[in-house]
C-alpha cells in the first residue's frame, strides 16, 4: 500500500463523521503500526478484504465515542448491541466506499465484531499495517489497514 | 391514496432504525424488516410489501440476488438500494437486476427522505 492509497482512508475516514454528524475528526499522523501493538479499543468491526487486494481493514472505539455518535445520528439505543452495531457499521461503509477508488475487485466481507481490549486483533503477518488514530468528541479512535 | 407497505433490509439494526425515522413523514408503513436476503423473502412473502430498501453486504444471502429473488416473486416491487458499496459497477448491476435507485452509505435522512421522493414519484 503506498501513501496515495493510505490517504484514500484517511479522506474516507473524515468524510464519514462529517457526514454523519457535520463535525469532522481530529486525525492524528497516519503511522505504520507494529503488528504485535495495533491499537485496540473497546469494540472493533473488522472487515476482511478479498480479490485484486487482500487483508483486513478495521474500525476500533471507545465506549464514549460510539455512545455520542449513537446519540448525534439520532439513535437512542445505546445498548450493547447497537455499540457493536456500530463499529461493524463503520467498517462497513469505509470499506465499502474505498470500492471507488479500488473498483469492484475490491471484495469485503461482512464485519467480525471483537469486543474488549483483551483480544489482539490479526492481521496479515507478511503484509504493513498503517494506523490513523482518530479524536472525536475528545474521544479515541483508530482506523487500522492492511492491505497487500 | 392508500399508504404503501414498505419492508427494510439491513444487517445493522441502526440502519434500520435511521431508514425507519428518515421515513417516517412519507406515506408509508414499515410491515416488515430483515437483516440478510434469506430473511427478506421470507418476509416479503408473509406481508408483501411495496417498497424495499436493500442493503447489498449481508451474510447468508446478499443484496443482489436478493433483488432478484423478490423482483422473480412480484416484478412490480420498487427497491431502493442502501449500502456503502459505491464503486459504479455494482450500482448499475443493482438497476439493472432491477432497482430502481441507489443511495451510498453514509446517509443522511434527507437523502434518503429524497430518494424516496423520487422512487415514489411516479404514483404522482
Amino acid at each position: 500500500m503506498d501513501e496515495q492509497e493510505l490517504r484514500i482512508f484517511v479522506d474516507l475516514v473524515r468524510y464519514y463523521f462529517e457526514r454523519q454528524t457535520g463535525r469532522l475528526p481530529e486525525l492524528g499522523s497516519p503511522h505504520l503500526g507494529d503488528a504485535s501493538a495495533l491499537p485496540i479499543h473497546d469494540y472493533t468491526g473488522v472487515i476482511g478484504i478479498s480479490g485484486e487486494r487482500q487483508g483486513c481493514v478495521y474500525v476500533t472505539a471507545s465506549r464514549e465515542l460510539l455512545r455520542a455518535l449513537l446519540l448525534q445520528v439520532g439513535e437512542t439505543d445505546v445498548s450493547e448491541a447497537n455499540l457493536c452495531d456500530l463499529a461493524g457499521e463503520i467498517a462497513n461503509t469505509i470499506s465499502g466506499n474505498a470500492r471507488l477508488h479500488f473498483g469492484p475487485d475490491f471484495m469485503i466481507s461482512v464485519p467480525v465484531i471483537v469486543q474488549g481490549t483483551a483480544t489482539a486483533i490479526q492481521v496479515p503477518r507478511n503484509v504493513k499495517a498503517y494506523v490513523i488514530p482518530l479524536r472525536w468528541h475528545k474521544h479515541d479512535a483508530a482506523l487500522v489497514v492492511s492491505l497487500q | 391514496m392508500s399508504r404503501l407497505k414498505m419492508m427494510v433490509v439491513d444487517d445493522s439494526n441502526i440502519i434500520r432504525n435511521k431508514i425507519a425515522r428518515s421515513l417516517s413523514t412519507h406515506n408509508i408503513d414499515i410491515v416488515a424488516t430483515a437483516c440478510n436476503g434469506e430473511e427478506a423473502v421470507k418476509q416479503f412473502a408473509e406481508n408483501d410489501p411495496d417498497i424495499v430498501t436493500m442493503d447489498l453486504t449481508m451474510p447468508r444471502m446478499d443484496g443482489l440476488e436478493c433483488i432478484r429473488e423478490l423482483k422473480k416473486r412480484k416484478p412490480s416491487t420498487r427497491i431502493l438500494v442502501v449500502s456503502a458499496l459505491a464503486d459504479k459497477s455494482t450500482a448499475i448491476q443493482a438497476l439493472k437486476e432491477g432497482a430502481l435507485g441507489f443511495v451510498c452509505k453514509p446517509f443522511t435522512e434527507d437523502d434518503l427522505s429524497d430518494a424516496m421522493n423520487e422512487l415514489l414519484a411516479g404514483d404522482a
